[in-house]
């Protein structure tokens, strides 16, 4: 873990324009996505390009690659005026796009994805020749570097992202779109990605860079330009930028970011202890090594870690969604062994909620309305059901009134739960799981995906719990996020606790060592 | 991809019809391609199916079938499977209303032996449709295999028993003895004649009330009770499931086992209403024709209605074409059925964007002038 060192700038507003937009206009139905956005990105620089979910980032880039026409406004690319019916002929203009979720055959080699329907000879093999040629070439001026003749289902999220980008510079891309490019990878993918864009930036590549966390447009910006509610709103270059004013741009009032306040933790009875836990997987890899934790009430605990270490093991383990091979678990005074562990629905009972890491398969069904997302798990409660039959009116007051506490937005418990936006999904999952006023919460990845203002709203609801006496673990692959939550820090790697740390001993550097630790911390 | 969505009322009620309408016209288009006259086709088609009091009848004892396996196929597909079995199932459930009537017909009345013949029915189509759902949950034998696979198997033991063991002492023919006449649903004709009503006699009996009922049980089941929430929280996210501690494993046997039991219902129609004996290849192909039905009526009860009476009409009015027209044969219509099912069905989104881009515009246009109306200056114009 490195700490952010700001990449160093040359002066580049001289450079000639990349990309200029003006006055580009877009309605979808009701909602204007884009209302007279101008945006000006000079050749050889990454811009940024920030907002909260739906305030017009992807929709505006949409229109740049292609894919959707613009009501109205101008595009020019390098100077010369051009209208962009299609991805083909965005492509053919220079402009290249790696989406957030990556355009790959899983089942193809990575060169032969590369070569999908950019083949320059009739015949694959001599095809393969060229490009293999091409790509080596562009993989050691880039320092891009993936495995050519591996299946894509086999490599890494950050092999793949790094042959995404490939992909787009083997097919002449000049100016690269990237989309929340490190939503899916560990802090250290990241670190090796941004050392390849600013290798590309030096090349004269220019990279437009949409994204929601502001560390990492400090970290690698030339300029910032933010949107909110379809509107720019806040375009500077970094030098004058700072995470807090741009995050007041985004969210449009002012937001508390990290720690607040500093009212110590008083923890008091232990409500729930694990020991031993040991999991194995399908494939008889050892996910969890003996990990023991405790949990007490008014405490949150976070658990640090690079995604993959046993984290997502731990929660399931622990909610009763897994049952391990061997340890034993004590709460709210039931014990259970590896022989006889408890199920999502004892679990449930004994007061120990969870709201899982992954919203979009585990925490709700994306389509089912949100009144019947917002009882899952507590529908066989008298509340919800009676005889068997599912109590309809009391599901829907029910939902109405989680939304106003939680403040989910649109507060319409008929729409589907996929409708949502990430942050008011997961406001939904956490109104449902605290309104059942649970004595143990866990929670994975609290805010993953989710936009700046919901994540103060979140943090907020979650100390309010730990305030009122519950005990709350936190999983996050977020480092910030743990150090602004956790009274106490566990940290985990290769499915060990290599460390456990009271808050006021922990800065990024002293976890950051543990995250890559081998051993087992002593005691 | 930016098209609008469509409202509710145009998705359930004006896609459907405008896709069947597109498959109208391709099938005309080929019909003059034969040199017929696709009006007259059309014309007669319509007629043979709902023009008689008789053809009516007909339609409608087809509908029934379908409406059964219909729900069958689309209950399991709210718990994540597809379940191809229903002809099987189908077949099962006819040997055992068959068997349950053989065994008391002669000394059961009809008032308690008619629901015990539909439990046997629905019982047999049930536990042979449990049979791949235990395999699917537990042994991981994918269920659209098995259940092809106990599509053969059910045929093959309709035929073992009716050779070897039902069929009556000195017949040549393969059916078992006729049922007793307490084993015999009535006829719409004979249930019509009890409120002073003629109808002419037809294989149309009450199991269209039965069919019915169902459709209205199966919607309650998915959408009113929780063990429907349960069952359709596994069919759209397993995982969801799992973390609600719902078992999907269990879940599984349930959805196929209820599903069998919707199928083995067909009995009641083909055995008890019109044979009064067992005999082979009774189902027909409703299993089947059921899953065509399932999709184009969205999964749906009320859909699943609607699309049965479409598919009947066409089995019943494309039998009246067949004997009147020479040269236009049964297979014409089993084509006009595969055009409804590509565009119901594979195709069924395909006119979507477009037809959402229309419903904007229209819509636009309708909200123009009554914003003028409801303007201050109104009055005095």
């Amino acid at each position: 873990m490195t700490t952010a060192a700001p990449v160093v700038m040359s002066p580049r507003a001289e450079t000639p324009v990349a990309v200029r937009m003006v006055g580009i206009a877009k309605r979808f139905g009701n909602v204007q996505a884009n209302a007279d956005v101008d945006l000006t990105v000079r050749a050889g620089t990454v811009h940024g390009l920030v907002g909260e979910n739906g305030a017009g980032k992807s929709t505006l880039m949409s229109v740049l690659y292609g894919i959707v026409a613009a009501d109205s406004g101008s595009i020019e690319v390098d100077g010369v005026p051009v209208r962009i019916g299609s991805a083909f002929e965005a492509i053919a203009l220079g402009l290249g796009m790696v989406h957030q979720h990556f355009m790959l055959v899983e089942t193809l080699s990575a060169i032969d994805n590369v070569m999908l329907g950019a083949e320059p000879h009739l015949l694959l093999k001599r095809s393969g020749g060229v490009v293999r040629k091409g790509l080596i070439g562009l993989m050691a001026a880039t320092g891009l570097k993936v495995e050519l003749d591996a299946v894509v289902g086999d490599l890494s999220v950050g092999d793949q992202q790094r042959l995404e980008i490939l992909k787009a510079l083997y097919r002449g891309a000049r100016i690269l779109i990237l989309d929340e490019p490190t939503a899916v990878l560990t802090p250290q993918e990241t670190a090796a990605l941004f050392k390849v864009l600013a290798r590309l930036r030096a090349q004269g590549t220019t990279i437009i860079l949409i994204t929601h966390k502001l560390k990492e447009v400090m970290r690698l910006c030339d300029r910032v330009t933010v949107m909110r509610g379809g509107r720019v709103v806040h375009e500077t270059s970094i030098a004058d930028a700072s995470v807090q004013g741009l995050a007041e741009a985004m969210v449009g009032r002012k937001v508390n970011m990290g720690r607040q306040g500093d009212a110590k933790a008083a923890p008091g009875a232990t409500l729930l202890q694990a020991r031993g836990l040991t999991v194995r997987d399908a494939m008889q890899v050892v996910r969890l090594r003996g990990v023991g934790i405790e949990l007490r009430a008014g405490e949150i605990v976070g658990v640090a870690g690079v995604a993959g270490n046993g984290q997502t093991e731990l929660l399931e383990v622990l909610s009763g969604l897994r049952a391990p091979q061997q340890g034993s678990l004590r709460v709210a005074g039931r014990s259970f062994d590896a022989g006889h562990w408890l199920d999502p629905r004892a679990a449930r009972a004994l007061g120990l909620a969870h709201v899982p890491e992954d919203r979009h398969a585990r925490a709700m069904v994306m389509t089912f309305g949100a009144w019947e997302s917002a009882v899952l798990g507590y529908e066989a409660l008298p509340v919800y059901s009676c005889r068997g039959w599912m109590r309809h009116r009391a599901m829907r007051e029910v939902t109405a009134r989680l939304m106003q506490r939680f403040d989910v937005r649109p507060p319409n418990p008929a729409l589907d739960s996929g409708k949502f936006s990430g942050g008011n999904q997961q406001k939904l999952v956490l109104a449902r799981e605290i309104g059942q006023a649970p004595r143990v919460l866990l929670v994975g990845q609290p805010t993953r995906g989710v936009d700046i203002g919901a994540i103060e709203f979140i943090h907020a609801q979650l100390r309010a719990l730990r305030d009122a006496g519950c005990a709350v673990l936190v999983v996050s692959s977020e480092l910030d996020e743990i150090l602004a939550l956790a009274d106490r820090v566990l940290v985990m790697n290769e499915g060990r606790i290599t460390g456990e740390l009271p808050i006021d001993e922990c800065t990024e550097a002293r976890v950051g060592l543990l995250m890559v630790e081998t051993t087992a911390a002593a005691g | 991809m930016n098209a609008p969505a469509l409202p509710r009322w145009a998705d359930v009620v004006l896609l459907p019809a405008v896709n069947l309408l597109i498959a109208l016209l391709v099938a005309a288009l080929v019909v003059a391609l034969i040199g017929q006259s696709p009006g007259q086709v059309m014309t007669m088609l319509a007629k043979g199916a709902f023009g008689t009091e008789r053809g009516l009848s007909y339609t409608l004892y087809y509908t029934t079938s379908f409406i059964f396996t219909g729900l069958a196929v689309a209950l399991a597909s709210h718990g994540g499977l597809f379940n191809i079995g229903a002809e099987g199932q189908a077949t099962l459930g006819g040997l055992g209303t068959g068997l349950v009537a053989l065994w008391l017909s002669q000394t059961l009345p009809a008032p308690l032996l008619l629901p015990l013949m539909l439990v046997g029915g629905a019982l047999f189509g049930m536990v042979w449709a449990a049979v791949p759902g235990y395999l699917q949950a537990y042994r991981g034998s994918h269920v659209v295999i098995t259940t092809i696979m106990f599509n053969f198997l059910a045929s093959t033991l309709l035929v073992y028993l009716l050779v070897n063991r039902l069929r009556a002492p000195g017949s040549m023919s393969v059916e078992s003895v006729p049922f007793g006449p307490a084993a015999h649903l009535p006829g719409a004709h004979e249930a019509l004649a009890w409120f002073g009503v003629t109808w002419p006699s037809s294989p149309l009996n009450l199991s269209l009330l039965l069919a019915l009922l169902a459709a209205v049980g199966v919607w309650a089941f998915l959408w009113k009770s929780r063990a429907g929430y349960q069952l359709r929280a596994v069919g759209a996210s397993p995982g969801a499931a799992a973390y609600a501690g719902i078992r999907p494993k269990r879940q599984v046997i349930v959805a196929m086992g209820l599903s069998g039991a919707l199928a083995g219902m067909v009995g009641m129609n083909e055995i008890a209403g019109v044979n009064g004996k067992l005999l082979l290849d009774f189902a027909g192909g409703a299993g089947f024709t059921g899953i065509a039905v399932a999709v184009m009526g969205r999964n749906h009860p009320a859909g699943i209605v609607f699309a049965s009476l479409l598919f009947g009409a066409l089995f019943q009015g494309g039998a009246e074409v067949s004997f009147e027209i020479p040269g236009f044969s049964r297979d014409m219509v089993v084509t006009l059925q595969g055009f409804i099912v590509l565009f119901s069905g594979a195709l069924a989104h395909v006119i979507a964007p477009w037809l959402g881009r229309l419903v904007q515009l229209g819509g636009r246009r309708h909200t123009g002038p009554t914003a003028v109306v409801a303007s201050p200056e109104a009055p005095n114009g």
